[in-house]
């Protein structure tokens, strides 16, 4: 089952960008579900929007260097990006390891971690024009966003959402792949949502914690390149450096995990028994 | 003397979810570390918060923290009990509902026991051990009636909480696909009574502290045992009225209950 050189074939573009557009396709038949994920990101909008503003009276306007504007952008942007870097409930590698459905993914010509890959962006493109626009409009409607002043946070952020969406990708792969060991991913996939709701900074901006946390969770785990990031660059949280230097954080994790997810997917293979039926 | 079949058969249902569970003994002991360490986090949350600001809508750490904890043990106590009613969803989707009818056992008892987890025990423990901490550190001046408080609270808070639980899973019988839905409810009623109900927007405050009755599982019970006046300016005699909340949340959600299985077509998949 070793394909050593996973990356560049011929027609492998071509085939991604099918993938692509099936996984944008896919996403956009399930419209109910689409909404009520909104609705309830746009009510979750509402009791951290008003938690944080409430933090940003009490310390007299200005809370760890975010501005009232800038938390209540935070807020907004983050219910939106939950949907778009998909932080809960992605089972279906794990499903398809314990049906052994897994073996088709080894059949086919491309590696299964780029077959993944592009699906789950295309997923990601519809989620930000619906989920990530849905809350966004309401919270521009009942609070007072903050919009960016420079021209070139614009472009930034739009691949900071793109290189949040890989990491993402990438740590949820490899939690799945944890099924080819324990079959039953409970367990883990607990502990990843109990990083995923603190450690990216979705309950509170990681600024909040002590400052000596602080560079060990952006150099030392790939959770704050998930959340916090595109919503740091967006806010203009520093300089044009500062943006660009969260940028080459993300981009260093994007690459760590999914060379970690090529590597433990080979390892996985050769655990693989495939049961008959 | 001779135990009732039904019994027996909820019983085995709960031994073999158990067993289930169990079987894969990593993932199993890692739920239950990484599960009560979740509901921890609600109150690790207000503590960072209290490191950026002094005050929260004019209430100190300490009083944050008891309403935050009050709201916490009511919480984990619903979801032990019917928080796996979120997963009904699920059963009507894929039509495994279906099943479930057929055998001559409740249909609610049924979803609740045979998803039953037991780190959600934990959950509970840890949130009253959580609790008595916080008013040990408050040391509020003990009546006889503030003992009855908080203990009546936290229950009364659990009935408000399973109502909202068992009444949101029945959206699904409407729109089959409603996803995270009743989400905004349980968990968002969760997130709503970890704070003073005076920080949130009016209309806000309204449909959750009044329209669903949160403000009664920890805001005003909290105000009683601290001595606080309401800054909102409600009278004092709310914090006694629990209990009076839960009874009629109780009835709405069989009503709704009831009506939503009576309306239940299958899927037919």
């Amino acid at each position: 089952m070793g394909i050593d050189v996973p990356w560049p074939r011929p027609g492998t573009l071509r085939t991604s960008l099918a993938l692509a557009g099936a996984g944008f396709r896919r996403w956009a038949t399930y419209r109910q579900a689409m909404l009520a994920g909104a609705f309830t990101n746009t009510i979750f909008g509402f009791l951290r929007c008003s938690v944080m503003l409430a933090v940003a009276g009490g310390a007299g306007g200005v809370a760890a260097g975010y501005r009232g504007p800038q938390l209540v952008t935070y807020v907004w942007v983050g219910q939106g990006l939950l949907a778009v870097v998909q932080l809960w409930g992605w089972t279906e590698l794990a499903d398809r390891v314990r049906t052994g459905d897994v073996q088709c993914d080894l059949l086919r010509p491309i590696h299964p971690v780029l077959t993944y890959l592009t699906a789950d962006l295309g997923r990601a493109a519809f989620a930000m024009c619906t989920r990530f626009a849905a809350p966004l409009v309401v919270g521009a409607l009942a609070f007072q966003l903050y919009v960016p002043h420079r021209l070139t946070t614009y472009p930034l952020a739009l691949v900071s959402v793109l290189a949040a969406t890989v990491v993402s990708f990438g740590v949820r792969y490899l939690v799945n792949l944890s099924a080819f060991w324990l079959l039953d991913i409970r367990g883990v996939l607990v502990a990843w949502l109990l990083c995923a709701n603190v450690l990216t900074g979705l309950y509170f901006p990681l600024a909040f914690l002590p400052g000596w946390v602080q560079p060990i969770l952006w150099y030392g785990t790939p959770f704050p390149s998930i959340l916090q990031a595109p919503v740091d660059v967006l806010v203009e949280r520093g300089s044009e450096a500062h943006q660009l230097s969260i940028l080459a954080v993300q981009l260093g994790w994007a690459a760590a995990v999914l060379a970690l997810a090529v590597l433990v997917q080979r390892r996985a293979e050769r655990r693989l028994v495939v049961q008959g039926g | 003397m001779a135990e009732h079949p039904r019994t027996t058969a909820y019983r085995a249902l709960l031994v073999a979810q158990v067993r289930a569970q169990t079987q894969y003994r990593f993932s199993f002991w890692l739920d239950a570390v990484s599960s009560s360490v979740v509901s921890l986090l609600d109150i690790v949350a207000v503590l960072v918060l209290f490191r950026a600001t002094p005050a929260l809508g004019g209430f100190s750490v300490r009083q944050c923290l008891l309403i935050a904890s009050l709201g916490n043990v009511a919480f984990s106590l619903a979801d032990a009990v019917v928080g796996n009613i979120d997963t009904m969803r699920q059963y009507i989707r894929t039509g495994r509902l279906d099943s479930i009818l057929l055998r001559p056992m409740g249909v609610l008892p049924q979803l609740v026991f045979g998803d039953f987890a037991p780190r959600r025990l934990g959950r509970v423990l840890q949130s009253g051990l959580v609790l008595a901490g916080t008013l040990i550190w408050l040391d509020p001046q003990w009546t006889a009636g503030r003992v009855v408080l908080v203990v009546a609270a936290p229950l009364a808070g659990a009935v408000i909480f399973g109502s909202v639980f068992v009444a949101g899973s029945t959206v699904a019988f409407w729109f089959v696909e409603s996803g995270e839905f009743a989400n905004a409810f349980t968990y968002g009623g969760r997130d709503f009574t970890l704070y003073p109900i005076s920080i949130y927007p009016g209309w806000f405050r309204k449909i959750f502290a009044y329209g669903l009755g949160f403000a009664f599982v920890a805001y005003y019970p909290a105000l009683a045992l601290l001595g606080v006046p309401d800054p909102l300016g409600a009278p004092p005699a709310l914090a006694w009225c629990s209990p009076l909340i839960a009874l009629p949340a109780v009835l709405a959600a069989a009503l709704v209950w009831r009506v939503g299985v009576r309306h239940y077509r299958s899927t037919g998949s």
